[in-house]
C-alpha cells in the first residue's frame, strides 16, 4: 500500500511537470505570431522580402512607423473607433442593463413573454439582405457614424447573461429597502447596481470589444474613407497589398515604400491598446463570465 | 379549444394590464429594449418575402414580382448548395469538437498547476488571442504561411524541405482553420471549465488521495465525469448554431482566393457574394432563409434532447 502511494506521488510529480510544460508550449504558440509581427514591423523592407519573416530582424528599421505617422488615415480610423467604442459601450450598457434588470424581477408578470420575445431573435433573423435594406433605404444610416452604434445597441446574448447576473441578487435586499421607504429608482441606483458591478463590467467589456473589433458594418455601409473603423482599415490592408502605396501617395513619397512592413506596423499599432489594457480587465471578465455564464 | 385559448388571451391581457398598474417603472425600463428588438430584429423579418421574389431595389418589396420557390429551386439545384452546406457543417463540427477538447485540456492543466503566478500568467496569455479580430489574425496568418516569405516555409526550406504552398492547397485548409480556431478560442473557452473544476468539492479529491489515487486517476474518475454536464450543455447550445458559419474568419483568412473555395466556402460567404458581388438580393435572401430554417430545426432538436437529459437547462 505504502509503496503504491509513493509510486503514485512520483507519477503525480511527472504529471504536474507535464502540465507546466504543455502550458508553456501553448502559451508560446499563443504569443508567437504577435512577436513575429512586431519583429517584422521593425525589419527593413528588403531584408523582409529577401529573408522572410524572422523572430529577430537581421536589419532593423523604423521606416514603416515613420511612414504611418505621416498619414492621417490611421489617426482618423482611431478617432472613429474610439468614439464608437466609448459612446456605444455606454449606451449599450445603459439600455441592456435597464432591460436585464426589469426581466430579472419576479413581480413583473410579462417578463417570461418578453424574455421569449428576445430569445426568439437569437434563433431567427430576417437575414443580411433585409437588414441592409432597413438600414440603407428606410433608416438612411449609410455613411453615418451612428450605423456602428444604433443597430448594435443590444446583444440578446449579453442581455440574457446580465439578466442571470441580476437574478442572483437576493430579492430580499430590494424588499427591505422598499419597507424603509426607498422607491424603485433609488433601489436600483443605491443597492442593485453596486452589487452588480462585476457583471456590468464584464458585459461592458464584451460590448467594448465588439465595437472595437467592428469592421463588417464599415464594409457594408460606409463609403466615406474618413468614417471607417480601425479593424476595417486592417481588413483593407489585408486584402490590398498596395495599401502602403496609397499611404505613400497621400503624403507624396514615391520611392522605396516599405509595403510589407507597413502592413505589419499597422497591425502592431492597432492591437497595442488591447494588449496594454487587457491585464487590467482580465480579472473582471473571468469573474463575471463564471457567475452569469455557468447557469446558461 | 377556442374557449381555452380565450382564457389564455384574457390572462395575457390581464398580465400586461397588471404590470401597467403595478410595475410601471419596470415597464418603462423595458421600453427602449423592446423598441430596439422590434425595429432591428422583427421588422427585418418582413424582408423574408424577398426570398420569394425576383427582387429589385427600385421596385421595393411591394412592387417586385413574386416568383414562388424559384430562388430556392435555383440554389438547391446548383452544385454550390451541397458544397457550402457541407463545408459549413463540417467546419463547424470540427471547430466545436477540437475547441472543446483543448478548452477542457487547458482548464485541467491550469487547475493542476500549483504556482499561482504561473497560473495567472499562463491564463492571461492563452486568453489573449480571443481579443484579436479576425482581420488581424488574417495578417498574422500571412506572416506564418506565405509561400515566399512566411515563417513556416522559411523553417522548412532551412531544414532542406520543400515549401508548402498553403494558399494554393485547399485540402489542408480545414485543418489550418481548426488550428486558428483553437488558437483564438480554446483559452477563452477554458474559463467556464476552469470555473466548473474549481467548483468541485475538494473533499472528494482528498478522499481519493487517501485511497491512493494518482492525479491522473482523480482526473479520469472525478473531474471528467463531473465536467460532463457542463460540456454537454455547451455542446448542445453550440449545435443550435452549427449552420451559422464564421464569416469574419473565412473572409479574413481565405478572402477571395477561389483556389480554396472547395473546402472553405460556407453559406455565409456565399450569401455575401450573392449580395455584394452579384447584387442578387432575392437569391441571397433565399439562401439566408434556408440557413435560418435549418438552424431553427437544429435548435429545436437540441432543445428536445436537452429536455430529456437535463430538463433544467432546456431553453424553452
Amino acid at each position: 500500500m505504502k509503496k503504491n502511494n509513493i509510486k503514485a506521488r512520483y507519477g503525480d510529480r511527472i504529471f504536474i511537470t507535464c502540465c507546466y510544460l504543455l502550458l508553456i508550449v501553448f502559451s508560446i504558440v499563443c504569443i508567437f505570431p504577435f512577436l513575429l509581427v512586431i519583429s517584422a514591423s521593425f525589419t527593413d523592407e528588403y531584408t523582409l522580402l529577401w529573408e522572410g519573416y524572422k523572430l529577430i530582424p537581421s536589419k532593423f528599421s523604423t521606416s514603416a512607423y515613420k511612414l504611418l505617422l505621416k498619414t492621417s488615415q490611421l489617426a482618423d480610423a482611431y478617432l472613429i473607433t474610439i468614439f464608437t467604442t466609448v459612446v456605444g459601450t455606454v449606451l449599450s450598457l445603459l439600455i441592456t442593463s435597464m432591460m436585464s434588470y426589469a426581466l430579472s424581477i419576479k413581480k413583473l408578470r410579462i417578463r417570461n413573454k418578453v424574455a421569449f420575445f428576445v430569445y426568439f431573435t437569437m434563433l431567427f433573423s430576417g437575414g443580411m439582405v433585409a437588414n441592409y435594406l432597413l438600414i440603407v433605404k428606410y433608416l438612411h444610416l449609410k455613411d453615418n457614424i451612428w450605423v456602428y452604434i444604433i443597430p448594435a445597441l443590444i446583444n440578446p446574448w449579453n442581455m440574457m447573461l446580465l439578466r442571470n447576473f441580476f437574478a442572483t441578487i437576493p430579492e430580499s435586499l430590494a424588499e427591505s429597502a422598499k419597507i424603509d421607504g426607498a422607491n424603485d429608482l433609488t433601489i436600483l441606483m443605491k443597492i442593485i447596481l453596486p452589487i452588480a458591478k462585476p457583471g456590468l463590467v464584464t458585459i461592458g467589456l464584451f460590448y467594448a470589444l465588439s465595437y472595437w473589433n467592428e469592421w463588417f458594418k464599415a464594409m457594408l455601409y460606409i463609403d466615406n474613407e474618413k468614417l471607417i473603423t480601425l479593424q476595417y482599415l486592417i481588413m483593407k490592408v489585408l486584402r490590398n497589398t498596395n495599401f502602403a502605396n496609397t499611404v505613400a501617395g497621400s503624403v507624396g513619397i514615391s520611392v522605396n515604400i516599405p509595403t510589407y512592413t507597413v502592413r505589419m506596423a499597422t497591425v502592431v499599432v492597432t492591437i497595442g491598446p488591447i494588449i496594454f489594457l487587457y491585464p487590467f480587465l482580465q480579472k473582471y471578465f473571468v469573474k463575471g463570465l463564471t457567475v452569469g455564464g455557468v447557469k446558461g | 379549444m377556442t374557449e381555452s385559448s380565450n382564457i389564455v388571451k384574457k390572462k395575457k391581457q390581464s398580465d400586461l394590464l397588471y404590470d401597467l398598474k403595478h410595475n410601471r417603472f419596470l415597464l418603462f425600463m423595458l421600453l427602449p429594449g423592446v423598441i430596439f428588438f422590434i425595429v432591428f430584429a422583427y421588422l427585418p423579418m418582413i424582408g423574408i418575402v424577398i426570398a420569394f421574389q425576383d427582387f429589385s431595389a427600385a421596385k421595393g418589396i411591394l412592387g417586385s414580382k413574386f416568383v414562388g420557390m424559384e430562388n430556392f429551386r435555383f440554389f438547391l439545384g446548383s452544385n454550390d448548395s451541397f458544397r457550402v452546406t457541407f463545408n459549413t457543417l463540417f467546419l463547424n463540427a470540427l471547430f466545436l469538437l477540437c475547441n472543446m477538447f483543448f478548452s477542457i485540456l487547458i482548464a485541467l492543466m491550469l487547475s493542476e498547476v500549483g504556482n499561482k503566478l504561473f497560473k495567472k500568467g499562463a491564463q492571461s496569455i492563452v486568453i489573449l488571442p480571443h481579443f484579436i479580430s479576425w482581420a488581424v489574425i488574417g495578417l498574422l496568418a500571412e506572416a506564418l504561411l506565405s509561400t515566399d516569405t512566411g515563417f513556416i516555409n522559411g523553417v522548412l526550406t532551412g531544414l532542406g524541405m520543400d515549401p508548402v504552398l498553403f494558399y494554393k492547397n485547399a485540402a489542408i485548409w480545414p485543418m489550418l482553420l481548426t488550428v486558428f480556431n483553437i488558437w483564438q478560442g480554446a483559452g477563452f473557452g477554458s474559463i467556464v471549465y476552469l470555473a466548473a473544476i474549481t467548483g468541485i468539492d475538494q473533499e472528494i479529491y482528498e478522499a481519493a488521495r487517501i485511497d491512493g489515487a494518482s492525479k491522473v486517476q482523480s482526473i479520469g474518475y472525478i473531474t471528467l465525469p463531473l465536467l460532463k454536464n457542463t460540456a454537454v450543455l455547451l455542446l448542445i447550445m453550440s449545435v443550435g448554431k452549427i449552420f451559422n458559419g464564421n464569416f469574419g474568419m473565412i473572409y479574413s483568412l481565405v478572402g477571395s482566393n477561389t483556389l480554396l473555395y472547395s473546402t472553405t466556402d460556407i453559406i455565409d460567404t456565399y450569401v455575401y457574394r450573392q449580395l455584394m458581388e452579384l447584387g442578387d438580393l432575392g437569391m441571397s435572401s433565399a439562401v439566408g432563409l434556408y440557413q435560418s430554417v435549418l438552424g431553427f430545426i437544429m435548435v429545436t432538436i437540441a432543445n428536445k434532447i436537452t429536455k430529456k437529459l437535463n430538463p433544467e437547462s432546456a431553453i424553452f
